[in-house]
């Protein structure tokens, strides 16, 4: 390292240059009034928000170019908010800059460190009242102690045990049983094959029973997507084949990655799409993952049609649908 | 005496009276701040602040956090009719039926987007110039804790609304927790009070938001900057700034009119932006249901990189007797999320310690003064910046007609490769200013001006810089490398080898540096 008396020396502050309004009273009375304007003008966008605030009424719309439509209203009481804080902050730092005393000061500053002297008192003051209280001689004192605050520290833990009820199996159950009618969503009717054209997909949820509410819950896991191909174009096995219903396929609508709804499909190359984190699948390889970060394709509901023609579910899911979790068997 | 003095005099002295306060006012009265752009990066991030707890508060006296199913009458005609949260349904009111509802719901908004802006930002500035180093490692672990409570907590403000992108927002942090190895599906059932969505999560999450971690920000940001008053503030460095000193104005009246005009100001540009800029129009997404989604589901910026990182992370799930692993979720959403924030936190001590630095400092650094530190942050902040694009990848894919595969598979290579290139390009370059800074302060700077000289040659004049720029370019220490540990008599390596190895390694790394030029490089140059 270089020797410091060679190294460049410090030449000190820069001499203080004064401003205009430092010395000339005109100049200070120039920024005086800019100062004033300033606040004047804050003054003045007050009036204007309560003005927006009372008299335009919400119903009214502007069209701004980029921003598109906007609410009238909303737009005069927030300009005017924004103006009255502006001009506030602004005419402060006018003032600050033009007329306060702008001459830098030096502070010095001292090192944190106290005195050794000071550190050994301290040390010594610590053991000297620790020494009072015995805590080193009372062994069985600091023991309990030690046991009554981390069992105070536990106990938040047991008390919020009632935030929720435990999983139990509801993690790998949805309403889909053998036998359920595929309803149409929102309108709730069932649906015959012929309803669906090829190239076709809707969103479907199990017929609730008389007086049965559908919940938000009954949705998160039961949404499934119905999508109609031709029947030659499916590269199943012979039995997910037979889960297939003239070309009519069901999958979970609920994405195997983090949950979302997989809603996007597309015709042409009959692939779906989640929308989240852009995991694809193939309909016609049982939703295969062909990209993305899904590990595990949309499970299959097997579908069939009753007697009259409505479509129905032959089974349950055969496995959980949705994200995967711990307890999951994916064997 | 003035009325107006003898009133302000007997209030002073009812207080001091009291609390014996005049002492210890009269010198903080006069309490010196350096003056520097950069150091208002921070005030932004406290002014944001207190902006949120303004409009939040207004936002409040109309929001009512339930879950529980309504039909919409409000004045909003597209959704009337239509069974929804309440919610979102007072939300819409806020938006609609309240005057300056919108507009507090979009300062509140824009305010949380500029508040987490203006820390990482502040951040950098401390990163890139040192500032977190001796006695100021305490301020930086603060500072990333309120960087951390500032995602969650501007997640979970955007969570409120329960409207439909918020919702799926939601649906993947409940997958996030149920991928946890073991407890992950009973603290799912805990934190939503059973089956997702259920009716819990928002007033839950509500109280968290408005109460607890706002609460805990305000302890965090007062000690934050108790520490910044106490320790004083650091300087940049220049003619008359030493390490033993603070150049600047004094609080009252100079730092009091800039720092609080700057306040009305920060203010004013996010009423602005509140006013003009739409910001989630909640009600173009429609109410949540678990079975619906909108296309392009973004995340606010401070999210998109954690949400790109799940992205691009690779379909890996472990299947053993009879359980389930997703380290798709576990990596992206919670691995490496835990070694970037630990690593960063960790920082100023691992500095410290590669370089065995124990002084306190209290004049910041150019950053090409420290290129290892500075190639060190550039590189993760290229690791962030890949990760956020591909937290993007739809928005772009669609904006520049590019395959969403082609971002994907651009990102997962890029987070590898490009992070460490960025790292030799910024040191390199750091070494190159260091070279140029020497070239000036020892040949002056470029006129610009050709002389001929007498033997027909063309030479440009080179004009000698200033006392004051030559000591700004040269006046920073440079430490030398920790020297390579011995080995002991057998000549095997010491117990400790390999930790005093790796620590010599990084040492010679951080010392590498062009040397400052001195007196004595000028005096022979001189001589030639």
């Amino acid at each position: 390292m270089t020797n410091s008396v060679e190294r460049f020396q410090d030449p000190g502050l820069p001499a203080h240059i004064h401003r205009k309004a430092d010395f000339d009273e005109r100049a200070a009375k120039r920024a005086e009034r800019q100062v004033a304007i300033l606040f004047l003008l804050s003054a003045l966008s007050t009036v204007g928000t309560i003005y927006s605030y009372i008299f335009v009424k919400s119903s009214a719309k502007v069209y701004l170019p980029i921003m598109g439509e906007q609410q009238v209203n909303n737009l005069g009481i927030g300009i005017g908010l924004a103006g009255a804080l502006f001009f506030i902050g602004m005419g402060a730092i006018h003032w600050a800059k033009t007329l306060m005393d702008d001459t830098e000061v030096v502070a010095e500053r001292h090192e944190f460190r106290s005195s050794d002297e000071d550190r050994a008192e301290f040390v010594e003051t610590i053991k000297e009242r620790a020494g009072t209280a015995q805590l080193g001689r009372r062994s069985l004192i600091k023991k309990t102690l030690g046991l009554a605050v981390g069992l105070v520290g536990l106990s938040p833990l047991v008390l919020l045990r009632d935030l929720g009820p435990l999983p139990k199996k509801q993690l790998e159950q949805t309403s889909w049983k053998a036998g359920t009618y595929l309803v149409s969503d929102p309108m709730g009717r069932r649906i015959k094959a012929a309803d669906l054209e090829v190239g076709g997909v809707v969103q479907v949820l199990p017929e609730l029973a008389p007086g049965q509410e559908r919940t938000l819950e009954n949705t998160g896991t039961d949404a499934v997507l119905l999508i109609r191909i031709r029947p030659e174009e499916f590269n199943l096995s012979p039995e997910r084949l037979s889960w297939t219903h003239e070309g009519i396929i069901a999958f979970s609508k609920i994405c195997s990655h983090m949950g979302c709804a997989v809603a996007l499909y597309e015709q042409q190359t009959k692939h779906l799409l989640c929308p989240c984190h852009q995991s694809t699948f193939d309909v016609t390889r049982a939703a295969k993952v062909i990209f993305g970060p899904a590990a595990r394709p949309l499970p299959q509901l097997a579908i069939t049609v009753d007697n009259e023609g409505y479509l129905i579910a032959k089974q349950g899911f055969t496995e959980p649908i949705g994200p995967s979790f711990w307890e999951r068997n994916s064997a | 005496m003035k009325a107006r003095e003898r009133v302000g005099g007997k209030v002073a002295g009812y207080i001091d009276d009291r609390t014996g306060a005049a002492k210890w006012a009269k010198k903080n009265l006069t309490k010196v701040f350096p003056d520097h752009w950069s150091f208002m990066l921070g005030e932004i991030a406290l002014y944001s602040f207190i902006i949120l707890l303004l409009s939040g508060t207004f936002l409040t006296f109309w929001y009512n956090p339930s879950q529980n199913e309504v039909i919409y009458h409000g004045s909003y005609v597209p959704l009337q009719n239509l069974s929804m949260s309440e919610s979102y349904a007072s939300t819409l009111r806020i938006s609609f039926d309240i005057r300056g509802g919108l507009l507090m719901r979009q300062i509140h908004h824009w305010a949380a987007l500029i508040f987490m802006a203006a820390i990482v930002v502040h951040l950098l500035r401390v990163f890139f110039t040192g500032a977190f180093r001796k006695p100021r490692e305490a301020n930086w672990l603060i500072g990333i804790g309120l960087l951390t409570l500032g995602i969650v907590e501007g997640f979970l403000g955007y969570s409120l609304p329960d409207d439909l992108l918020s919702g799926t927002g939601i649906r993947i942090a409940e997958a996030i927790i149920q991928a946890i190895p073991v407890v992950g599906s009973y603290i799912a059932f805990f934190a939503f009070g059973g089956q997702f969505p259920g009716h819990a999560f928002i007033p839950r999450i509500y109280t968290v938001h408005v109460l607890l971690i706002p609460g805990i920000f305000l302890a965090l940001i007062t000690v934050h900057l108790m520490l910044v008053w106490y320790q004083k503030h650091t300087q940049y460095p220049g003619p008359g700034r030493t390490e033993k000193n603070v150049v600047g104005y004094p609080l009252m009246p100079v730092y009091m009119a800039k720092a609080g005009g700057f306040f009305f100001i920060v203010f004013g540009v996010t009423a602005f932006l509140g006013a003009v800029a739409s910001i989630n129009p909640i009600w173009l997404y429609g109410p949540y249901t678990p079975g619906e989604i909108s296309a392009g589901s973004q995340p606010d910026w401070y999210m998109g990189w954690l949400d790109g990182l799940v992205r691009m992370f690779p379909p890996l799930e472990t299947h053993a007797f009879g359980h389930t692993i997703s380290w798709n979720i576990l990596t992206p959403g919670v691995i490496i999320p835990g070694i970037l924030f630990t690593g960063m936190a960790l920082y100023p001590f691992i500095e410290s310690w590669i370089m065995n630095d124990k002084a306190e400092h209290h004049l910041l650094d150019r950053p090409r003064n420290a290129p290892n530190r500075t190639a060190l942050g550039a590189m993760s902040l290229s690791f962030m910046l890949v990760a956020l694009l591909n937290g993007g990848n739809d928005i772009i894919a669609t904006h520049f007609h590019l395959t969403i595969n082609g971002i994907m598979w651009f990102t997962r290579i890029g987070l590898i490769v490009i992070p460490p290139i960025v790292f030799i390009i910024t040191k390199r370059l750091c070494l190159s200013l260091q070279r140029a800074d020497r070239e000036i302060v020892l040949h002056g700077v470029e006129t610009g001006r050709l002389v001929m000289m007498p033997s027909g040659e063309f030479v440009e004049v080179h004009a000698p810089i200033s006392e004051e720029r030559k000591w700004l370019l040269t006046q920073h220490a440079q430490p030398a490398a920790l020297p390579l540990p011995e080995s002991d008599a057998h000549g095997t390596d010491a117990p400790r080898g390999i930790k005093a190895k790796l620590r010599a390694r990084m040492s010679a790394a951080h010392a590498e540096q062009i040397p400052v030029p001195t007196q004595s490089d000028l005096k022979e140059l001189d001589h030639h």
